[in-house]
C-alpha cells in the first residue's frame, strides 16, 4: 500500500453568547418551549427590517484579535440562498467576500510538538432553526427558536494533518473562546460544532485529492473518530482503484460510521448577493484598539505566568489554564491558602476525577474555592493528614459541607501526640518480628509496611512523619 | 433569450417548484425580459465611480443587545398551513 498524506481544514461554528438574536430582540436562551422566542423578523416575514446586534460585531472582533487576524475596516453582509425548512427566510444572512476578520493563526500543541495552524477568515452569520422528526405523524416539525441566533464561523487553512491535530486545534480554539466569554462552548448543546473538510493524497503528489465535508460534529470524540473513519475510507477507495467523490457527509457517533448525505450536489448553488436591508460595517482604529486593549489574559500567556509566578511545572500550568473556569478556581483558592502546588494537585487529581465521574463542570460542583483552601490549610497546619484529607474531600464533594465541620463531626484531627503514637508503634513492632528482621537485613521497604500498619490502627489519623521517626527510633534502639 | 430554459429549470429546482411545459415557456420569456431590462444598466458609463456595497450612503446601523418580549406562539404560527406540538409541521425531510 502507498503512503498517504492527510489534508484537513476545519470550519468551526460558535454560537455567540449574546442575550438577543442577531437582528431582533428575541432571547437566545437555550431550551425554551418551541417557537416562544420568535418574532416576524427571525421567522422571515415579508417586509420586516433587521437591525444588527452591536455585540455580534464586538464578539467577532474579539475572536479575530485573539486568533491574530486582521480586522476589516470595511465589511458587509450577504444573503446565502438555499431552500430548507429550518430556514424560514430561504436565505441565511452571512458574509461572502468581505468578512470581518481575515488571515490569522493559532499555535497548537500536539504530543509536545508545537504547530501553527492558519486561519483563513472569521465571519458572522445567523444560525438556522431546529427540525424535529415526529415519529407519530411522520412529519417534520420546525422549531424556530434558534433561527437567527448569532454565530461566528472560523475557517482554518488546510494545515491540519491528523485527527490528533484537529482535536488539539479545536481544544485550543474552545479555550480561547471561553476566555473571551464570547461563546459558552457547550458542545453537547451544539453551541460549538465543526465541519471537517478532508482529502488524502499519495505522499509526494502535488495536487490535493478530492475532498469531502463531514458536517456538524459536536464532540471531540466525534471529530476524532469521524476523521479516522474518513481517512481509512478514502484510502480504501483509492487503493481499490476508485475515485473519491466530492460530497457532504454525516457521522453517526454511536455506530462510529460515516455516510454520504442524499442531497443532490447541484443544490449547492447559493447565489450570494449583498444584503440590501443591512448597512455596511465600518470599524475605526479606535474601536478596534479599544477592544484589543481590553482583551483578557489568553491561555498561553496565563500558562507562562503560572510557571514563573507560582513555580508550577509546565504540565500543571498547561492543564490548569486550558479551561478558564479551572484557572479562575485555581487563582481564587490559591489567593486564600497560598500553596499553588497543593491547589494544583487537588484540581488535577481527586477533584478532576470526581468531576469526571459525575460528568459536571467545576462551577457546578458543591466545593467552593474557600472550602478547598481551608482543607489545604488544615493539612498545611498538620491538623489532618493528607490521607484523611482525601476522605474529607470526597465528603465535601458529595455534601458541600465545610472541611472543618467534617473534621470536627467525625473526630478526624490528626494525632501528633508522640506518646500516644509511640505506644501504637511499639505494639506494631512487637507484632511483626519478620518485618523488623527484613528491615535489619537491608530491606528498606519493610518500614513502609510498618507505617501502613500504624496508619491502619489509627484509622489514618496519625501524623505519618512522626510515625516514621518513632518506628525507626524503636527498631534502632 | 438571455435566460435559457435550462436556467429556468435550474432555478425552479432550487426553489422546489414543479413547472409545467407552458409555465417553463412563459417564465423563460418573462425572466429574459426582466434580465434584459436590468441589463440596460450595463450601458451606463461608470468610469470613475467607486463600487458600492449598499445603495444608500449609510453604515453601522446597530441595536443594543437588550431582550424584548417575543410574539405569542399562536401569533407566530398563525400563517402556518399545518402545525403540531407548538411547531410548524412540514412534509418529512430526509437527511
Ligand atoms: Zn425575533
Amino acid at each position: 500500500m502507498k503512503e498517504y498524506e492527510v489534508i484537513i481544514g476545519l470550519e468551526v461554528h460558535a454560537e455567540l453568547s449574546t442575550k438577543t438574536k442577531m437582528y431582533c430582540n428575541c432571547s437566545t436562551t437555550f431550551g425554551a418551549d418551541p417557537n416562544t422566542h420568535c418574532c416576524p423578523i427571525c421567522t422571515g416575514m415579508p417586509g420586516v427590517l433587521p437591525v444588527l446586534n452591536e455585540r455580534v460585531v464586538e464578539y467577532a472582533v474579539k475572536a479575530g484579535l485573539a486568533t491574530n487576524c486582521e480586522i476589516s475596516r470595511f465589511s458587509k453582509q450577504d444573503r446565502k440562498n438555499y431552500f430548507y425548512p429550518d430556514l424560514p427566510k430561504a436565505y441565511q444572512t452571512s458574509q461572502y467576500d468581505l468578512p470581518l476578520c481575515i488571515g490569522g493563526h493559532l499555535d497548537i500543541n500536539v504530543n509536545g510538538n508545537k504547530k501553527r495552524i492558519g486561519i483563513t477568515r472569521i465571519h458572522i452569520e445567523e444560525d438556522a432553526g431546529k427540525l424535529i422528526h415526529d415519529a407519530y405523524t411522520g412529519d417534520t416539525l420546525v422549531d424556530m427558536n434558534r433561527c437567527a441566533v448569532p454565530l461566528i464561523e472560523i475557517v482554518s487553512e488546510p494545515d491540519i494533518r491528523s485527527a490528533d491535530e484537529a482535536v488539539a486545534y479545536m481544544q485550543t480554539l474552545k479555550s480561547i473562546l471561553e476566555y473571551l466569554e464570547v461563546c459558552d462552548c457547550k458542545m453537547q448543546e451544539g453551541s460549538l460544532r465543526c465541519d471537517v473538510n478532508l482529502s488524502v493524497r499519495p505522499v509526494g503528489q502535488k495536487e490535493f485529492g478530492t475532498r469531502t465535508e463531514t458536517k456538524n460534529l459536536n464532540s471531540f470524540k466525534a471529530i476524532h473518530n469521524s476523521i479516522e473513519f474518513e481517512i481509512q475510507r478514502q484510502i480504501e477507495v483509492l487503493e481499490n482503484g476508485g475515485v473519491v467523490h466530492q460530497e457532504t457527509r454525516r457521522f453517526d457517533d454511536v455506530k462510529g460510521v460515516g455516510y454520504a448525505m442524499r442531497s443532490k450536489e447541484d443544490a449547492q448553488d447559493y447565489r450570494y448577493f449583498p444584503e440590501p436591508d443591512l448597512a455596511p460595517i465600518v470599524l475605526s482604529d479606535e474601536y478596534i484598539n479599544n477592544i484589543k486593549d481590553n482583551l483578557p489574559e489568553m491561555p498561553h500567556i496565563k500558562k507562562e505566568r503560572y510557571v514563573s509566578e507560582y513555580g508550577l511545572p509546565e504540565y500543571d500550568a498547561e492543564i490548569l489554564t486550558s479551561s478558564k473556569k479551572t484557572a479562575s478556581f485555581f487563582e481564587k483558592t490559591n489567593s486564600i491558602c497560598n500553596n499553588p502546588k497543593s491547589v494544583s494537585n487537588w484540581l488535577m487529581g481527586d477533584f478532576a476525577r470526581l468531576l469526571n465521574e459525575k460528568e459536571i463542570e467545576i462551577d457546578d460542583s458543591k466545593v467552593t474555592e474557600e472550602n478547598l483552601a481551608s482543607l489545604i490549610m488544615l493539612i498545611d497546619k498538620g491538623t489532618i493528614s493528607s490521607k484523611i484529607a482525601k476522605q474529607i474531600f470526597e465528603e465535601m464533594f458529595e455534601t458541600g459541607e465545610k472541611a472543618e465541620d467534617i473534621v470536627n463531626k467525625k473526630g478526624l484531627v490528626q494525632i501528633s501526640d508522640e506518646g500516644a503514637i509511640k505506644e501504637i508503634c511499639q505494639k506494631i513492632v512487637d507484632a511483626n518480628p519478620q518485618s523488623i528482621a527484613d528491615y535489619k537485613a537491608g530491606k528498606d521497604r519493610a518500614i513502609g509496611f510498618l507505617v501502613g500498619q500504624v496508619m491502619k490502627e489509627t484509622k489514618g489519623k496519625a501524623n505519618p512523619q512522626i510515625v516514621n521517626k518513632l518506628l525507626l527510633e524503636i527498631i534502632n534502639k | 433569450m438571455s435566460v435559457s430554459k435550462e436556467d429556468v429549470k435550474h432555478i425552479a429546482n432550487l426553489s422546489k417548484l414543479n413547472l409545467t411545459d407552458e409555465e417553463l415557456e412563459k417564465y423563460t420569456t418573462e425572466l429574459s425580459d426582466i434580465v434584459n431590462f436590468a441589463n440596460e444598466l450595463s450601458n451606463i458609463d461608470v468610469d470613475g465611480i467607486k463600487p458600492t456595497a449598499h445603495i444608500l450612503d449609510i453604515k453601522n446601523v446597530f441595536r443594543k443587545d437588550e431582550v424584548q418580549p417575543s410574539y405569542d406562539r399562536e401569533e407566530i404560527l398563525k400563517n402556518a398551513p399545518s402545525k403540531d406540538a407548538g411547531c410548524v409541521s412540514v412534509p418529512k425531510v430526509v437527511e
